[in-house]
């Protein structure tokens, strides 16, 4: 029989405590009271009370000129204009699509605003209406990009690209929004032999790349050969690899989950998500960002 | 919003709460079938209590969820909840008017008890639980589940204002801690 594994519980240790004291940055927990001047604009995650401004949020001040916003380390999504988000389809109504995407409401995605397969571009009669299920069903997931923001908070989504559209094989992992560098482009296609979407939502889809890039007209064709076994192996280490840096609390970009997908090689892949590994490989991909600055 | 659309508040959010007792969280095994008495009563409590803080009026239709289950009862099950939610509602990143800390207090033979245990709750004596929001000095939530005396109802309501700072030191430190780290780990 083979040799099990045992694990006893441990108390975690603090990170950072003593890189802390230089940090300048005012932290606040709910109920604080940020300033008693009243010449301040209340912002996001503050309140009036009695003459003061309170914070509601644990999390750090962020201050603009006159306006006060504390900012929480942990939030759900809020969506903002070009956002590029992958979401989950919930429910097929007349004319949209209600999507999950990590937010408070559910965003929508209006049948007007994505691309018709094939391509052809021309008003959405009746008929297309009652095909709306075959584009796309409940449980699909889809990349797409933030139209627009209503007054309550909740997202429109487009698809008018060919970027974006279903997903098809893949591996979606889910993490805070707050941990997801806001860049140029979301899409990277990794030099280990893998593609991710970075969603601004914090949700993460890892998938094969793809080989010719133009086949995908609206992207509503969905690829279902086997993907060989190499990838799967690449995509299963990035996934263990991103779990690994968003537990350490490092931002998600193209080249930390490359570095730190570098870093994991000498590991297996089920081993990275071992605490004491995870700790390693993302204070050696720490290292390498720090040395990439300079 | 989850379930019926039509239970969805058009100018705040709905907080639903559901709290739940394991089956060998007492001394005697049990089973609990959902919505028995005591444990709707205390559905209730939590639901009050946390209408009271979270400013529920920024997120309109939208619906916050508190699950709370009890895995050892050992006494103060409603304040034990109450602490671990307002934690929880904290790291969440839901903005609250203020920590929500809760203890019981008891009294017995002439003295006033706070945060009582399984032994102190069983005995029968009268028994207050308390939520208050420490830094403004409000109450959240007062009940009391036996009658007592008007002249003791202020020393027995002391122990467990005291209690509760005692607890919102703890969480705090815990929040503060955590914040930092956090912070710190992230930084730019």
């Amino acid at each position: 029989m083979a040799a099990m594994e045992v694990r006893l519980p441990v108390a975690r240790k603090l990170v950072g405590q003593d890189l802390a004291r230089g940090s300048g940055r005012d932290l606040v927990a709910p109920g604080d009271t940020i300033t008693t001047d009243t010449g301040y604009m209340r912002g996001h995650g503050t309140y009036m009370g009695e003459e003061k401004l309170v914070a509601s949020v644990a999390g750090a001040v962020e201050r603009v000129n006159k306006l006060i916003c504390v900012k929480a380390l942990k939030t759900r999504y809020n969506g903002e204009v070009g956002d590029i988000v992958v979401g989950r389809i919930t429910e097929v109504q007349q004319k949209r699509w209600k999507v999950e995407t990590n937010s408070r409401l559910d965003s929508v995605l209006l049948l007007s605003s994505m691309n018709l397969p094939g391509g052809e571009l021309r008003r959405r009669s009746a008929e297309d209406e009652l095909a709306m299920r075959d584009y796309l069903q409940e449980g699909d997931l889809i990349s797409a990009e933030v139209q627009s923001v209503f007054s309550d908070g909740a997202v429109s989504l487009h698809t008018r690209s060919l970027k974006y559209g279903k997903l098809g094989q893949g591996v979606l992992v889910q993490v805070s929004p707050s941990l997801v560098k806001r860049q140029k482009t979301h899409f990277h296609d990794l030099p280990c032999g893998a593609s991710v979407i970075l969603g601004n939502n914090g949700f993460i889809w890892i998938y094969p790349t793809p080989e010719q890039k133009d086949e995908e007209a609206g992207g509503f064709i969905t690829n279902l050969e086997p993907v060989s076994l190499g990838d799967r192996e690449v995509i299963s280490r990035l996934r263990n690899c991103i779990m690994a840096l968003v537990t350490q609390k490092l931002m998600l970009y193209d080249t930390s989950i490359l570095y730190c997908y570098e870093a994991s090689l000498s590991h297996q892949i089920k081993d990275i998500l071992k605490p004491e590994v995870m700790e390693e490989i993302v204070l050696e991909t720490r290292q390498r960002l720090l040395e990439l600055e300079g | 919003m989850r379930g019926s659309r039509s239970k969805a508040l058009h100018d705040r959010a709905l907080v639903n709460c559901q709290y739940s007792m394991a089956t060998f969280s007492t001394g005697e095994r049990k089973r609990r079938p959902h919505g028995d008495r005591k444990s709707s009563e205390m559905t209730l409590h939590l639901k009050q209590t946390f209408e009271a803080a979270i400013l529920t009026q920024l997120y309109p239709r939208s619906q916050i969820d508190i699950y709370v289950q009890i895995l050892q009862a050992d006494g103060g099950n409603y304040c034990a909840c109450v602490n671990a939610a307002t934690l929880a509602v904290i790291d969440a990143g839901i903005p609250m008017q203020d920590y929500v800390c809760a203890s019981s207090a008891g009294f017995v033979e002439d003295t006033a008890l706070a945060d009582l245990n399984y032994v102190e709750e069983a005995a029968g004596g009268p028994q207050v639980a308390l939520a208050l929001l420490p830094k403004s000095d409000q109450i959240a939530l007062l009940e009391m589940n036996a009658r007592l005396h008007e002249d003791h109802l202020e020393c027995v309501l002391d122990a467990a204002t005291a209690a509760c700072r005692a607890v919102h030191a703890v969480l705090d430190q815990v929040v503060r801690d955590h914040v930092r780290e956090v912070a710190t780990l992230l930084g730019e």
